[in-house]
């Protein structure tokens, strides 16, 4: 983005950390109409809908204390999809995505990791990173990203340097960074030299830590 | 000072004229759906849009410090097409979202049977789901146009002060404060209202339950508008205070009946915020 820009939200505070159900759990306040709310949804999945869209209005949304990165809405969100019966969480994560605000797009990709989905998750990661909201395109980079190939990680992380995301939110990017990252980084920072522009410092720490491997 | 903008299409508007909006002052906007100037052939077109005023837009004013929040209706200029009519029922998921604040723009544009029916239904939306209506005022026998519509919203039940009547003058504003409506006026550069005008109204009529905008949009008009018009009350006399209170106090008293309001990423900035960032986890 271009320089002047004020900073850039990325929706959370630190690193998307990897939660468990029972993390999260104890930590949303309102803890009745929640247990309500997920016994109906695990009876009639049909009805998630309303509930899903009420969450923040019902329980918040203060950053949670003992989940680093997640908001007491996403929490409310991903629990919800969580309660879904099984055979069900594919469909559900799918439309309340599609037909979802900022913030329930935001929580879906966050419940990935929790609903054992596994490929049906990549239409949405991939949608996410096609935006140009730089909250979702950092949510798709979380612990849900393992269900990206390669190719397609590759070029999420790069947008994150486009964007200004910081690469800190980029879950296992020490892990999955190889060599045709570092190209397409080298690529850019050359390309940014000759504009009279900088790349990220996150971006160019990356960039050396991978070529030096090389 | 600081600016609420109870009326704007920010979609029409380029990024640029949100970091001059957050320099004047405008701090929050509530952006009602409405046409495109090229009509729509189908519902498709309505929830991309839709999902537009809850998505990419609120994004995008963000990265200004300014708070956006969106009004859902079909609107009254393609209230009447058959091809569009169906979106009627895909309203209620969108007037479920945390960032909807009314059921709006309904009202006429031609005062069609077709438009009477949409109108009614959409006013019984905002009964059910406890929400404002935001009711647009049409431009061609404004009149009598203003006359029907406190009519349709009297018969419809909804309380008149969870109703704003918009784009209103000197000759429609006296009807809509006898009916306990709140009154909405669309500084325009040319067409509409004028500032000088907008403050001899304030002068007549007080303060109360009045709301002030920019309806800026694809044609000629200026977000700025609001601004400009608050500088002319406190050159006519008016106080700070009172220029705060129709500037922002009103739209809030006004949009906050939905229960939906959420101006908390923006409650701790100082009046003289003037565009730097203040958003939430940013690096
Ligand atoms: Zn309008």
């Amino acid at each position: 983005m271009d320089a002047g820009l004020p900073a850039v939200p990325d929706g959370t505070g630190s690193p998307g950390v990897d939660q468990t159900e029972a993390q999260l759990l104890p930590d949303v306040p309102d803890a009745g109409w929640l247990a309500e709310a997920r016994a109906r949804v695990a009876e009639r999945p049909e009805t998630v809908g309303r509930y899903f869209a009420a969450a923040g209005r019902q329980v918040g949304r203060a950053p949670l204390a003992d989940a680093p990165g997640w908001h007491a809405d996403e929490a409310a969100r991903a629990l919800l999809l969580a309660a879904l019966p099984p055979g069900r969480r594919a469909e559900e994560a799918g439309e309340l995505y599609g037909h979802g605000d900022a913030g329930e797009k935001r929580a879906v990709l966050k419940a990935l990791p929790m609903l054992g989905i596994g490929a049906a998750a990549v239409p949405l990661l991939l949608d996410a990173i096609r935006t140009n909201d730089t909250r979702l395109v950092a949510a798709a980079l979380g612990p849900c990203a393992r269900h990206l190939d390669q190719p397609a990680w590759r070029q999420g992380v790069l947008k994150c340097v486009f964007m200004g995301v910081r690469l800190a939110l980029v879950h296992d990017l020490a892990e999955r960074a190889d060599a045709e990252l570092a190209t397409m980084l080298g690529a850019l920072a050359d390309e940014r030299a000759a504009a009279g522009r900088t790349m990220p410092d996150d971006a160019i720490t990356l960039l050396r830590s991978l070529t030096r491997e090389v | 000072m600081r600016i609420f903008d109870p009326h704007i299409h920010m979609s029409s508007r380029t990024t640029d004229d949100y970091r001059r909006m957050a320099a004047a002052g405008v701090r929050a906007v509530v952006e009602p759906a409405f046409w495109q100037g090229q009509p729509r052939t189908n519902p498709g077109s309505f929830t991309d849009y839709f999902d537009a005023l809850i998505g990419w837009e609120p994004f995008r004013a963000s990265q200004y410090g300014i708070r956006h929040h969106a009004t859902i209706a079909l609107n009254p200029k393609e209230a009447g097409d058959p091809r569009c009519r169906p979106v009627l029922g895909l309203l209620p998921r969108y007037l479920a979202k945390d960032g909807v604040v009314a059921v709006g723009e309904i009202g006429y544009d031609s005062m069609t049977a077709d438009e009477d029916t949409a109108f009614a239904a959409q006013l019984a939306l905002a009964v059910e789901h406890r929400l404002p209506a935001l009711v647009h005022t049409p431009h061609r026998d404004k009149a009598r146009g203003t006359r029907r519509s406190l009519d349709v919203v009297a018969e419809s039940g909804i309380p008149p002060g969870m109703v704003l009547i918009d784009h209103l003058n000197e000759l429609t504003v006296g009807l809509v404060r006898e009916s306990g409506c709140w009154a909405g006026f669309s500084i325009y550069p040319e067409t509409k209202m004028s500032p000088p005008r907008m403050v001899a109204i304030l002068r007549e009529h007080g303060l109360d339950r009045m709301l002030v905008n920019s309806a800026a949009d694809w044609g000629v008009s200026d977000p700025l508008l609001t601004r400009v018009t608050a500088d002319a009350m406190l050159d006519a006399g008016f106080s700070p205070d009172d220029v705060d209170r129709v500037m922002w106090r009103n739209p809030v008293e006004f949009y906050g009946q939905s229960g939906r309001l959420d101006l908390s990423e923006i409650a701790e900035v100082s009046p003289t915020f003037a565009g730097s960032s203040i958003l939430r986890g940013g690096s």
